[in-house]
């Protein structure tokens, strides 16, 4: 198996595995505490203990994803330089930066996250414990743009010069400053805040299914959903944006993305379908000159085509995949969410249905699920290079032996960390359900 | 010149940083399995969850910051470290995971959970092993270049003298800085079963540890000659780092200033540690990297030291805050809030 022999091959796909599993608490630890600093202000705001009993519940169950968190953070750390180690000899050298600040975020994120959680009652004033999670959630929203502003520099490599091999001038502030660097962080934040959002409202469609305490899932559904909508049509909008951009600066991504392969005018947006053996796309669903307004905003514009670029230079024709999982999932959560708001406005029953509540469940994990497909359609769209026009995968990736069985090793322990995640959450859920939580609170005996 | 030896200074602080407040962690999780092995539980498990929970991200992200830091200023040593490093720097992944998942699991899940605190505390041992591995490797010996790639000589790693004892020291170590600074601690907590306890540990472990240290020191002349040569000039830190070993010992033995004795054991590894880092100069691989060759440009260089002032500028204040609300705050030791 390739997996065993080829480690250029193993490091890709352990970088692929650690990552897609990264990116889970990662974006649980973005989104979160934004979602918890808002409803603590609109309990305390409000007195109603509902919204404060929310943010308690979900900074618990909020622990438990901060450590996997930590612990799958710290492994794609070391292993960039265990798996990369030219290419993060060269990062060292430019792109270092960003990647300190970003301990630096995390630090000043774990300390105010200690202090939060461990000082529920320990202020007489709650509005102080509350301004506690203010360096939490601006840390998190920090480590996410440092880490993309590095990934951006793969995407669009610029502040140093080569000069015969050697790298020159280097410059580390303009690094940090690509051209990718602004529609990617915006769209990356506004994903992760997007994604939570929707993921506490499947949570709290799903206890509304079972008939659990109506009043409190009931708000928490309205606020969630409310909040997940204004981030998906931001997501949407900054999702035009990074169309552009691929246009204009790695037009081979999006070519193969959308299987366009002659530069034409007038092209259109090619969703789903199979490819033949003459690159015809069948069964796809083809949106007229969509394609064109994506990349440059008129229907008329110019897409360049894949076959502009030498074969092996092509990204893979898969990521076709991944695009259209995104964009849909995207369109389908505007859609559910606004279909919501309007309803809960207008008093439409079909709103509060059964059916309808477990399409909100749904929306969670396709959430979650179009961050993944975004992320492997960007990566694996970046192939063959790790460093775009510089580096290839092939000249960046370890020597050493035995990749393949790290492979295996640390799927296991993703297994186990996964499956732990989700009996702890569960487990601890269940045995303080919402109801007693709330007869604590109102008995005053808050601990 | 000046900037790589700023560069190595921060590194060497963090990781000095690193191995007092891993230590602590690491050693706390050792004496909890072995207190439940021996039937001694919930003397340490309590002092554990209160002072260990809120702080070890906090440990997590000294050693971070370590190897970012590393990369950042002398990117060359990530390619070698990182090419010969894949497999025990991957078993020390799997062993801090396991660690990390821990406060998750246990402490906010189900508690109580014999195997697993076992584990905990065992992976706490090999942690320090394993990342020890990392200095015997930096004496020089086991790697060689092959096709122009560095091999880490797996054999010659094993069966070197130089290893064990480097290995032995580390474990020592850990028990020994976490047996007395739990002693402080537990008795400011006022527990005396708990205080007595890891003040007979600290006891224990402070010959073993003096013994292991010297070992080393003997070992080096054998394998690395010009390394025993630079530690032999700067005999009057070890010197220093051996009276404060002693007055530790004899604050503890008479049961009195168990703060003081804890700073002053701070200083008996700072002045070893710093002693061995500046006896290594200049080599961070022996011979394959020096801090000079290695060395980031100076672009890089300064937007990192300027980083790093901003950084603590921010971190200071705040880590204060933390240790005030939990380490120091009588209320909160104490068991009250
Ligand atoms: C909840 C997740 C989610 C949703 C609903 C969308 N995206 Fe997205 N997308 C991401 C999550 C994501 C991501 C995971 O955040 C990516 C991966 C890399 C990146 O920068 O962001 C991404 C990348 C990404 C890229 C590639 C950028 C690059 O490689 O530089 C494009 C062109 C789009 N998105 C466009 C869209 C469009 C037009 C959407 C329409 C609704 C959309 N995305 C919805
Ligand atoms: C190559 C990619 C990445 C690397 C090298 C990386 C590195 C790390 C490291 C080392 C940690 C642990 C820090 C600690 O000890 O506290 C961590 C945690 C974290 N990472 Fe990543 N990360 C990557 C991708 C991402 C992405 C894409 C995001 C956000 C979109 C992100 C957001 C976070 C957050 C918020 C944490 C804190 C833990 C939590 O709150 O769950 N990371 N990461
Ligand atoms: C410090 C920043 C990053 C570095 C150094 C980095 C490095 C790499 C490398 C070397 C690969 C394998 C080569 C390739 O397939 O192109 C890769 C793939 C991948 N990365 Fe990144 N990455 C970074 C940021 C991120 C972030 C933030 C994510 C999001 C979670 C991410 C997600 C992925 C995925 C899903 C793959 C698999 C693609 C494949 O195997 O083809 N990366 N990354």
């Amino acid at each position: 198996m390739t997996l065993f022999e080829d480690p250029a091959y193993a490091s890709r796909m352990l970088t692929l595995l650690t990552l897609s599993f990264h990116i889970i608490y990662a974006t649980i630890g973005v989104g979160v505490p934004l979602m918890i600093m808002i409803a603590q202000w609109i309990g305390i705001k409000n007195n109603d203990n509902h919204y404060l009993l929310m943010a308690r519940r979900w900074a618990k169950g909020f622990v438990v994803t901060v450590a996997v968190g930590v612990v799958t953070g710290t492994i794609i750390g070391l292993q960039l330089s265990l798996l990369w180690p030219s290419f993060m000899e060269l990062a060292g050298n430019i792109i270092a930066m960003p990647l300190f600040m970003e301990v630096f975020a995390f630090f000043f994120e774990a300390i105010f996250l200690g202090i939060y959680l461990y000082t529920w009652d320990r202020f007489d004033n709650p509005k102080k414990h509350l301004l506690l999670l203010i360096p939490v959630a601006a840390g998190g929203g920090m480590s996410a743009y440092f880490i993309t502003v590095v990934n951006s520099f793969m995407n669009s490599p610029a502040g140093f010069d080569i000069i015969g091999g050697d790298l020159v001038n280097a410059n580390p502030v303009l690094a940090m400053f690509t051209v990718s660097m602004p529609t990617k962080v915006a769209h990356v934040l506004s994903t992760a805040y997007m994604t939570i959002a929707f993921m506490f409202a499947a949570i709290a469609a799903f206890r509304l299914l079972q008939k659990k305490n109506q009043e409190y899932h009931k708000k928490s559904l309205h606020m969630a959903m409310k909040i997940g909508l204004i981030f998906a049509i931001a997501t949407a909008l900054i999702g035009d944006l990074s169309g552009k951009y691929l246009a204009e600066y790695q037009p081979e991504k999006l070519a193969a993305a959308e299987w366009h392969f002659e530069t034409s005018t007038e092209a259109p947006l090619v969703m789903w379908g199979v490819l033949d053996e003459n690159n015809e796309a069948n069964y796809a669903l083809h949106i007229p000159y969509a394609l064109s307004i994506l990349a440059h905003g008129f229907p008329s514009s110019e897409v360049t085509g894949l076959e502009e670029f030498p074969a092996e230079e092509q990204p893979p024709l898969v990521i076709h995949y991944f695009f259209d999982t995104m964009v849909t999932i995207g369109m389908f959560m505007i859609a559910l969410s606004l279909l919501y708001w309007f309803g809960m406005r207008r008093k439409w029953a079909f709103v509060e249905k059964t059916w309808y509540r477990w399409l909100i469940v749904a929306g969670g994990p396709l959430s979650f699920l179009a961050i993944e497909a975004g992320w492997w359609m960007a990566e694996v769209g970046r192939q063959p290079w790790i460093l775009r026009g510089l580096m290839t995968i092939e000249e960046a990736a370890t020597t050493s032996d035995y990749v393949g069985w790290m492979f295996v090793l640390f799927a296991i322990l993703y297994l186990i960390l996964g499956v732990g995640t989700v009996v702890v959450l569960t487990y601890m859920f269940r045995k303080n359900p919402v109801e007693k939580d709330l007869e604590r609170m109102q008995g005053g005996d808050e601990s | 010149m000046i900037l790589e030896i700023i560069g190595i200074s921060v590194l060497w602080l963090f990781l000095f940083g690193y191995i007092i407040v891993g230590s602590i962690d690491y050693g706390a999780g050792f004496f909890n399995a072995y207190s439940i092995v021996t039937g001694k539980q919930h003397i340490l498990s309590k002092i554990i969850q209160r002072y260990l929970s809120p702080v070890w991200e906090v440990t997590n992200v000294f050693f971070v910051f370590f190897f970012v830091g590393i990369v950042g200023f002398f990117p060359q040593s990530a390619y070698y470290f990182g090419t010969i490093l894949l497999i025990p720097g991957s078993l020390a992944l799997i062993l801090l995971a396991i660690r990390g998942s821990y406060y998750a699991f246990e402490s906010y899940g189900k508690q109580g959970h014999k195997g697993y605190a076992i584990m905990y505390g065992l992976s706490g041992l090999l942690i320090p092993a394993s990342l020890s591995i990392v200095l015997t490797i930096s004496e020089g010996g086991f790697v060689f270049m092959e096709d122009g790639n560095p091999v880490l000589d797996y054999s010659a790693l094993f069966f070197s003298p130089l290893t064990w004892s480097i290995v032995v020291l580390s474990i020592v170590a850990v028990l020994y800085i976490s047996a007395v600074f739990l002693t402080w601690y537990a008795n400011e907590t006022g527990d005396m079963d708990a205080t007595n306890l890891m003040r007979k540990y600290a006891l224990g472990w402070s010959i073993p540890l003096i013994i292991a240290a010297s070992g080393i020191i003997v070992e080096l002349y054998f394998h690395n000659e010009a390394h025993f040569a630079n530690l032999l000039s700067l005999w009057w830190m070890f010197a220093v780092s051996f009276v404060l070993w002693i007055l530790t010992v004899i604050l503890i033995w008479k049961r009195r200033n168990y703060g003081i004795a804890f700073w002053l054991l701070t200083g008996q590894f700072a002045f070893a540690f710093f002693g061995y880092g500046i006896a290594h100069y200049p080599y961070l691989l022996y011979p394959h990297i020096s801090i000079h060759e290695g060395f980031t440009n100076p672009a890089m260089a300064i937007s990192l030291i300027v980083v790093f002032i901003l950084g603590m500028a921010l971190l200071v204040p705040s880590l204060y805050l933390l240790l005030k609300l939990f380490l120091f705050d009588k209320n909160y030791i104490k068991g009250k809030k």
